[in-house]
């Protein structure tokens, strides 16, 4: 469908966001390293394979709990090479800055990209700041790019999923949506909600280190793991079958979004892997996950049945089936 | 009690499964039962329910999504409004899409400069209105007799407060009125109704004696599988015994006369008007407008009207899916030029739509 202009929803990531890549940018920048549409794009140089990403944030409201705009925008772009099997070096940083931002808002969102580069032990190495009037942006956005080596042997890859494989998750999902949600709507929580957002890159070199056999990894960020499953599915030409019941979900975002009517399926995660890889590597893997500080939750939560038609199929908590598609529209609550 | 784990127990779902089996069996007929409720319908879907009940227990959708039952014309008005100078326009989500004539929405307005804003809550709008006294909020106020007694009140409050930049854009609808042209309906053929749960809060169970009087089982049910369920199984046994009466499975939020309090202060703002419901046409004393002493709060009279008589959009199902005549299956759009992205009907829009949740779920 044609658009004259853009919406809010071209920016959510689902369908219209799929859209939006597919039918502007891929056909103009067309290039085999940029079709792959992976969280990072792998190139060769000389002998050494590098991956590298960017990413912009503007998450609003820019300090929410257990983070802001600046942890998120190392985590990001950390995570996006990660999943790519990069061992992350390199960032870039850049600033657009409201006229009017407080400087003390700004040092400590700096402070904590300091700190949160240090736990990933990634160095920023070059950035750009720019100041806009007053309304020209709202109060801070920053991009960060990031650059990292890849060694790990096999190639993670949509396009390497197997019938056969199983999906793993490291952990609770959707709990940075409902910590946005929860801070933008000014709701007092009786528990406390915390975003999830965290460098992987640790956890996922020990995993890698587990198996050599891991097929796929993707960052379950935007849309949730409901978009990035559907997504996979589709680009891979496999159904997935997830088992609802064996999805970890926190009790407290459960709560959230039994009460404003979000389905957790697609809450955004800044923490939170996918992985697919053979069933016999699966113990492995969840023990490697399972040892570290960011996955203690991990859990198998489906596999790769067959090859039909690309989709997902939820097995729903009391035995019904459903189906998980790209959602559309920004999330709204239930109006009656 | 959490009130989510135990409505969503395997152990009772394969129980309440086990009793509607053994009921359906003994049936000669198959059963065609309606819920009238947009949130039991997207509920259905979610928890994949349809494919666990027997074959001849058939569930379809009824009119009970306000976004699916709002006419294009009043889809029409509100484009226009929110197009207005000096307007903030307020909504509750699900209405951002919804399509008028032209495919042009409020979520298109929005993109082209319109101060389109969603909110969560009716009340939001007093927050924005006491901050942007230069400006007129207009809330579009949409919903059954759940939602009305909120706007109700934010009315009230404005009154008292002496708030004169906000007005409502009446076109909530209230339930009874519709189940009377449902029952009415010679195309129909319904056995039983699982009643929303939510708006008979309010409204109490005495509301649907029609029901029975014409024949039909009733249970009024909440949202968890579980709820739906049970709601099934006690239409059944009623269908079964042919003693048809309005069951209350939900219990824990319903009562027989409802919440007068609510009830008495939605009808001291609103009054009852004919009102156009797509699919059903115009139902007398079916739609919600507000009293003459709340005229200064009317944006139908705050502002000069415009005259839009558009019909429902050429080719679109919604009207017979929202009667349970059609499923959205049969509509030749569906899928092919009606996606979510590119919504024909709002059926296809809201999240509790029909063709929303058939496209999503099956």
């Amino acid at each position: 469908m044609k658009f004259d202009k853009i919406l809010l929803e071209h920016g959510g990531g689902g369908l219209l966001s799929n859209e939006l890549i597919s039918q502007y940018f891929l056909p103009r920048f067309q290039n085999p390293y940029l079709e792959r549409l992976e969280d990072s794009a792998v190139l060769t140089i000389g002998n050494q394979k590098l991956c590298f990403t960017t990413d912009s944030y503007v998450v609003s409201p820019i300090f929410f709990p257990g983070g802001n705009i600046g942890s998120l925008a190392v985590h990001g772009t950390v995570n996006d090479l990660s999943v790519c099997g990069g061992k992350p070096l390199y960032m870039s940083c850049g600033f657009i800055l409201e006229e009017g931002f407080p400087f003390a808002s700004l040092e400590i969102i700096i402070q904590t990209m300091a700190e949160a580069a240090t736990e990933a032990n990634v160095k920023i190495v070059t950035g750009d700041t720019k100041v806009v009037a007053r309304g020209a942006v709202d109060g801070i956005f920053i991009n960060t790019s990031g650059i990292g080596i890849v060694e790990y042997s096999g190639i993670l890859s949509v396009k390497s999923i197997q019938p056969g494989d199983v999906v793993i998750v490291n952990g609770t999902i959707g709990d940075h949506g409902a910590a946005i949600i929860q801070a933008r709507e000014n709701l007092s929580p009786t528990s406390d909600i915390l975003s999830d957002s965290a460098p992987l890159n640790d956890l996922i070199a020990g995993t890698l280190q587990a198996s050599p056999n891991i097929h796929c990894m993707r960052d379950a960020t935007r849309g949730g793991l409901g978009a990035i499953l559907a997504e996979i599915a589709k680009s891979a030409q496999v159904r997935i079958d997830v088992d609802e019941k064996s999805i970890p979900v926190r009790e407290n975002v459960l709560g959230l979004c039994e009460v404003l009517g979000f389905d957790p399926l697609f809450l955004a995660n800044e923490g939170k892997i996918i992985l697919f890889c053979p069933e016999s590597d699966a113990k492995a893997v969840l023990e490697a996950m399972q040892s570290h500080r960011y996955g203690r939750d991990a859990a198998i939560i489906g596999g790769v049945c067959k090859t039909e038609q690309g989709r997902v199929v939820l097995k729903t908590s009391i035995g019904g089936e459903r189906i998980v598609d790209l959602p559309t529209g920004e999330l709204v609550p239930r109006i009656c | 009690m959490k009130f989510i784990d135990e409505y969503r127990n395997p152990a009772i779902v394969k129980g309440l499964l086990k009793h509607i089996a053994d009921v359906a069996q003994r049936l000669e007929n198959p059963v065609t039962i309606m819920e009238i409720c947009g949130s039991h319908t997207y509920a259905i879907g979610r928890f994949g329910i349809r494919k666990l009940l027997p074959d001849n227990i058939r569930l379809i959708s009824g009119p009970g999504c306000p976004v699916c039952v709002t006419s294009t014309r009043d889809v029409d008005i509100a484009l226009h409004l929110a197009s207005l100078p000096n307007v903030i326009f307020a909504t509750f989500g699900d209405m951002l899409r919804v399509p008028g004539t032209g495919g042009d929405s409020l979520q298109k307005k929005r993109a082209e400069g319109a101060d389109v804003r969603v909110v969560s809550s009716a009340d939001e709008c007093i927050g924005i209105a006491l901050s942007h006294s230069a400006k007129e909020i207009i809330m579009m106020g949409i919903g059954f007799e759940t939602t009305a007694p909120t706007i109700a009140a934010v009315v009230s409050t404005c009154r008292e407060k002496d708030i004169r930049n906000f007005s409502v854009f009446s076109v909530h609808k209230i339930v009874p009125p519709a189940i009377h042209a449902l029952l009415a309906d010679p195309l129909l053929k319904i056995d039983g109704f699982l009643c929303p749960g939510h708006v008979s809060t309010m409204i109490g169970a005495d509301a649907y004696r029609m029901m029975p009087e014409a024949g039909r089982a009733a249970a009024i049910t909440g949202f968890e599988p579980v709820d739906i369920l049970e709601g099934v199984w006690m239409l059944l046994q009623q269908i079964e015994s042919n003693k048809m009466d309005v069951a209350i499975q939900y219990s824990r939020g319903v009562r027989p006369e409802g919440n007068t309090r609510a009830m008495t202060l939605l009808h001291s703002v609103f009054e009852t008007a004919d009102a156009q419901w797509r699919g059903l046409g115009t139902i007398p004393a079916s739609g919600l407008t507000l009293r003459d002493e709340f005229a200064a709060f009317d944006t139908m009279k705050k502002f000069s009207a415009p005259d839009i008589q558009t019909g429902d959009i050429p080719g679109c199902g919604c009207g017979d899916i929202l009667r349970g005549i059609k499923l959205p299956h049969d509509c030749p759009l569906f899928r092919k030029v009606c996606t979510p992205i590119n919504p024909i009907g709002p059926c296809m829009v809201s999240s509790e739509g029909t063709c929303s949740t058939y496209y999503k779920y099956y």
